[in-house]
């Protein structure tokens, strides 16, 4: 009898989770004028939603930027919080734990704090309308550098001694050596970072003004905020299913390792 | 070290900025005009400031109990032997991983007064239809009903593994000491995911103060400003009036009720500690 009942309530739930995604899909798919009958299948099939989308804004192109923005934040992370993470962890400097300190502080600092001044260091670089405000200021997180520390500071400092008798440079050693041990830390980082830069709208509803340069999530939320999408709701619905799709074909490929990054970062705070 | 570079331009630089923006009126174009405290006055005597932050705390008065109470709940029925596990875990963190503007479009259909599917439902059940998003007393509390089912998975998982740190030894040991199940979960449960409890809700504090696009896609902060959150008030005045000053003021003081919020939550859990 309690099996049942905790077999319901977690259907109950699931239903609650699982059915607005469906709904959304369905209702993309159905004529404007049946949206509002729609509760399980589509309501008159139709992709006209799509196609108007594609006729109206450019969301090809968005989706384009959107890719070229992530891999490119992702991997600077990757790449350069791997650096630092291993430079905390395996060398001594002046101003180590300074600078540890420090990281520990901006991992504290809300970002409304530096939201306006960071726009203003935009202007003044001269970023504005380009991808180098996009990419630039997320190259490097906390985050990751600490999470790559901690990772780097398990492996046997006998190894990187070997590397370094044989040879190697440091570079050799982070990247060629110490990478190929660190895929789950790798992907973690990856992961999160990727997923963070993709669904963030704040930061490019800021800096960025050109249609042409616009990321996917920017683009469908002025999309619906702005006149154009007046009554149009099939065509709201239809952007939100194209930004959510590449998200969720990843998640369910990936389902395991997404949950265990957000779980590693939730924890981390 | 492209770190301290990339540190010092893109964090530590801006944070002594903000300061030193908070004492002046700048349009980004013209001259900066130095104004003093000005920015700080204006603050305290700003009806519209404090909506905001009116407008925060009912979204957090209803968002963390609400995620506590599911997410906990979720957790504990989940961290049992059943079927389909996999499939239930995947299912509650789905909405995690797609962006805020997915969400928000999303339920902002669902909500819908006249056609809306929720008070479709409402009908079906034979209750009032509900003006979710143009009904002032209700607009924040949607937000907040939103916001939770878009977390909530996330919370389940850090619940379960909490959960999954207790150790079993300490179950046998009460059982043998005749306590009920109930008086468990009160006194072994409860006191062992205390910390995760904390991570939780300052999770959720932070983003209480962090709703954005929320209310700019539903509601533009209407309906009388009712769900006008801190950084939609920030983004308002820094990028739709251009008084750089204040919107900078007023990140200072967002940033500082947050780290007082959480500060407070952490005292509060040490000292609830056994």
């Amino acid at each position: 009898m309690k099996k049942v009942f905790i077999y319901l309530l977690l259907a109950m739930a699931a239903l609650m989770f699982l059915y607005p995604f469906w709904w959304m899909i369905a209702a993309s798919f159905s004529e404007e004028r049946s949206i509002p009958t729609v509760q399980f299948l589509p309501a008159r099939f139709t992709v006209d939603h799509y196609i108007g989308l594609f006729n109206s804004i450019p969301a090809l192109r968005a989706l384009l930027n959107s890719l070229f923005v992530s891999v490119a934040v992702t991997t600077g992370v990757l790449v350069f919080g791997s650096m630092t993470g291993y430079a905390l962890a395996r060398h001594r400097f002046r101003g180590r734990s300074l600078i540890f300190y420090i990281i520990i502080f901006t991992m504290t600092l809300p970002f409304q704090l530096t939201l306006i001044p960071n726009y203003i260091l935009m202007v003044k670089f001269g970023w504005t309308n380009s991808f180098a405000a996009l990419i630039i200021p997320g190259m490097l997180n906390a985050f990751a550098i600490l999470l790559f520390r901690q990772h780097f500071q398990t492996i046997p400092q006998d190894l990187i001694d070997a590397a370094r008798m044989d040879g190697c440079s440091e570079f050799r050693i982070l990247f060629q050596i110490l990478w190929p041990l660190s895929v789950p830390t790798l992907v973690t980082a990856g992961i999160i970072t990727f997923m963070t830069t993709w669904n963030d709208v704040l930061w490019p509803i800021i800096v960025i003004r050109e249609e042409n340069l616009m990321t996917m999530p920017q683009l469908i939320t002025l999309f619906a905020v702005g006149g154009r999408s007046m009554a149009q709701i099939g065509m709201k619905l239809a952007g939100a299913t194209l930004l959510a799709a590449p998200i969720l074909i990843a998640y369910m490929i990936f389902q395991r390792h997404f949950i265990q990054s957000m779980a590693a970062a939730g924890q981390r705070e | 070290m492209p770190y301290l570079v990339h540190v010092l331009v893109f964090v530590l630089f801006p944070v002594g900025f903000s300061f030193f923006l908070t004492f002046h009126n700048w349009n980004i174009i013209g001259p900066m005009e130095y104004t003093g405290l000005a920015n700080y006055k204006r603050l305290v005597q700003d009806p519209l400031f404090f909506t905001s932050v009116r407008n925060t705390l009912v979204f957090l008065l209803l968002h963390i109990p609400l995620q506590l109470i599911l997410a906990l709940g979720l957790a504990v029925a989940l961290n049992r032997q059943v079927w389909f596990r996999a499939f239930f875990r995947g299912a509650f963190f789905m909405p995690v991983v797609v962006s805020r503007v997915v969400v928000t479009i999303m339920w902002q259909q669902l909500y819908g007064f006249e056609t809306g599917t929720i008070n479709r439902w409402l009908g079906v059940l034979g209750m009032e239809r509900i003006g979710w998003l143009t009904d002032p007393a209700w607009a924040m509390p949607s937000i907040a009903i939103m916001a939770t089912w878009k977390n909530v998975g996330l919370y389940i998982i850090l619940f379960l593994v909490g959960l999954q740190s207790v150790p079993p030894s300490l179950y046998e040991a009460a059982q043998l000491e005749g306590a009920g199940k109930w008086q468990q979960f009160r006194y072994i449960t409860l006191p062992a995911i205390a910390p995760t409890t904390f991570v939780v809700v300052v999770l959720s504090t932070i983003g209480g103060f962090s709703l954005f696009i929320e209310p700019y896609v539903m509601t533009g902060g209407g309906p009388l400003n009712s769900t006008l959150s801190s950084v939609l008030y920030i983004y308002k005045q820094g990028f739709f009036y251009y008084h750089m000053g204040y919107a900078a003021t007023l990140g200072i003081i967002f940033a500082l009720m947050i780290l007082l919020v959480v500060f407070v939550q952490r005292r509060f859990l040490e000292k609830n500690r056994p």
